[in-house]
């Protein structure tokens, strides 16, 4: 209790300079805990895979597309329960700064793989009922004001034009990790369209999407669907919808690497300004160290002030960083969410906050601790006065 | 009340200073005893040795050659470890410009040297508050010594010094800093303490009248340790 005491007046002996510092510490966590939810939320969508989905898309690469024709084949494939194909449509909202993701896909089979989109059965019948349909998450649709009923029209990018559909559903995400920013139309209507234009990808999907009937078969299940399309014109891959999710993430890795190495600068800053303001505290207390020394404390005590109040100033730097991060983090969410709509800041990222912060006290506090440990106690006394 | 038994003695002991690539010599072959319950005032110009030799009986520093006993005890001989628990035993510091530390009460400061003894808080608080009322500030136990004068501060210094009970009292410049007023007074308590409690106390001084407190003095120059003088002397 003492030593805490101690510890307490010690570390605000000098009120700005401490303020500043905690002030330092705390803005770098704020930082770093968003750096780290950015990251996170840039793998969200892997988390909320299911093991017992596959995706088949063309080996050769994303962009080229499958038959449609595929689908029947791999039905038949053992240990396939339910199949679903669908594009990336790449529509844009409004103006092309507006984007959010958006898909055409076979409804009926998609809702039934996709059990975590839970849809009133009222609006669920409109919406495989109507080929113009459209069902929109939760927050896509409070982004934009939509609602049942109205008309929203998407411009085309890679099929141009514009497409018009009618809002038949909102849903809601069955689990945190749903990502309630989708905006998801007939397969069909996209299909039919193309066949009036003669279009190159008429009757192509982009990907298929495949329930199993058992997880731990996933593996056999997607070589033998890859199998029945070997030396075919358009072979397949067949993967694990977490994989496929990580394929995506993979594409964007010298840009996570880039945002991790930045999170580690910010420490590695803290860590400078807060062994500069101990390195200051402990040259000034010199003197009062060799009298501690005098009255016969030994190297460890006077290491455990030093270390103690190094800790304390990190550590309510830190403790404000995290009260501030959620704040802020809701507020990048309004810009940010239709990209990352995972952009929520987890406990995992509190626990690296706290973590970054321990060692950045005791990191800042190593070489003041060990100058003043080591002082002849004659020298530090001649310091005084 | 001064005894016939050493309570500190000193044979032939030298100590250097290393200052880049010269040697610097300090002390040389300082032999002396001092006895339990004495007085003693080391006097010299600056740069004599005198505060280095205090250093040395309160092991602040190490001596080159030599041997320095402490009541019995070689303390020449003695790990860094061992010499930090002996001297929160045995030694009491009181130093010119007080060294308290100015985020500690009156109270807490005194209470330092007995936070390494083991004792409860209840009997820390008896040994404090009777070491503050030897030194008449047991009314200002809870000022900080920013709230102080310099001679209360020394006073604390003082109470500090003595609420271990220890086995001498090393004092280097205790006037220095203090106004002629509150030099006499703790002169004057640094002589009750001999007196009343028989406290050995050697003290480092420049000042003729502190010395004139003393039973004996010891003049150093130039590391060299001169004659006896007794105050009948004097």
């Amino acid at each position: 209790m003492y030593i805490l005491k101690l510890l307490f007046r010690n570390a605000f002996r000098h009120k700005l300079r401490t303020s500043l510092t905690v002030l330092s510490i705390t803005i770098a966590i704020l930082t770093f805990g968003l750096l780290r939810t950015f990251i996170n939320a840039w793998y969200t969508g892997a988390e909320a895979s299911s093991a017992s989905r596959l995706i088949t898309r063309n080996a050769v690469s994303l962009i080229f597309t499958l038959p449609v024709a595929y689908k029947d084949r791999i039905r038949q494939t053992d240990g396939v329960k339910q199949i679903s194909g669908g594009n990336f449509f790449g529509g844009t909202y409004k103006d092309e700064k507006t984007f959010f993701a958006n898909y055409a896909v076979e409804p009926r089979g998609y809702l039934e793989l996709y059990p975590e989109i839970l849809l009133p059965p009222d609006q669920k019948e409109k919406f495989l009922r109507d080929r113009r349909g459209c069902i929109a998450g939760r927050k896509l649709a409070e982004r934009y004001h939509w609602k049942i009923g109205d008309m929203i029209t998407l411009k085309g990018t890679y099929i141009p034009g514009n497409w018009e559909f009618v809002l038949r559903g909102i849903y809601h995400g069955k689990y945190d990790t749903t990502d309630e920013r989708v905006f998801v139309f007939h397969w069909d209507y996209l299909n039919e369209v193309l066949k009036k234009r003669k279009s190159f990808f008429t009757d192509q999907v982009g990907f298929f999407m495949i329930g199993v009937k058992d997880p731990n078969r996933a593996a056999e299940v997607a070589q033998a669907i890859d199998k029945n399309f070997k030396n075919s014109l358009a072979e397949t891959i067949t993967e694990t919808e977490k994989a496929f999710v990580l394929s995506f993430i993979a594409m964007a890795d010298a840009i996570i690497i880039a945002i991790e190495l930045v999170s580690l600068v910010v420490i590695i800053i803290i860590v400078a300004v807060a062994a500069n303001t101990m390195a200051m505290t402990a040259r000034e207390r010199i003197g009062e160290y060799a009298i501690f020394k005098t009255l016969g404390y030994r190297g460890w005590r006077i290491a455990g002030m030093i270390f103690g109040e190094s800790l304390l100033i990190t550590m309510v730097g830190c403790l404000f960083g995290i009260l501030l991060t959620p704040v802020a983090a809701e507020v990048f969410k309004d810009f940010l969410g239709t990209y990352f709509p995972g952009f929520t800041v987890k406990v995992e990222t509190i626990y690296m906050d706290i973590g970054a912060a321990f060692l950045v006290g005791l990191c800042a506090a190593i070489i003041p601790t060990w100058r003043a440990i080591n002082i002849r106690i004659a020298d530090g006394l001649r310091r005084i006065g | 009340m001064k005894s016939e038994t050493p309570i500190v003695e000193i044979e032939h002991v030298n100590k250097s200073y290393r200052r880049g690539t010269h040697i610097i010599p300090v002390l040389e072959n300082i032999t002396l005893e001092i006895a339990e319950g004495e007085f003693l005032a080391l006097m010299g110009p600056s740069g004599s040795g005198k505060s280095t030799l205090l250093n040395l009986i309160a092991a602040l520093d190490r001596v080159d050659n030599g041997i320095i006993r402490v009541g019995g005890i070689d303390i020449t001989g003695l790990t860094e470890t061992e010499l930090a628990a002996w001297r929160s035993v045995n030694v009491g510091f009181i130093f010119q410009f007080y060294n308290l530390i100015p985020v500690l009460t009156a109270f807490e400061n005194v209470e330092l040297p007995l936070l390494l003894s083991g004792l409860s808080r209840r009997e820390r608080r008896e040994h404090v508050e009777l070491a503050l009322h030897v030194v008449n500030l047991a009314s200002r136990m809870d000022h900080y010594p920013g709230q102080l004068s310099g001679g209360e501060q020394q006073r604390v210094a003082i109470a500090r010094a003595i609420v271990t009970d220890p086995t001498i009292l090393v004092a280097d410049e205790p006037t220095g800093d203090l106004d002629r007023v509150s030099a006499e007074e703790i002169l004057g308590l640094m002589d009750q303490l001999n007196r009343d409690s028989h406290k050995t106390i050697i003290m480092v001084t420049h000042d003729p009248r502190a010395a004139k407190k003393a039973h004996t003095i010891r003049y150093l120059d130039k590391g060299v340790l001169n004659d006896v003088h007794s105050q009948a002397a004097l």
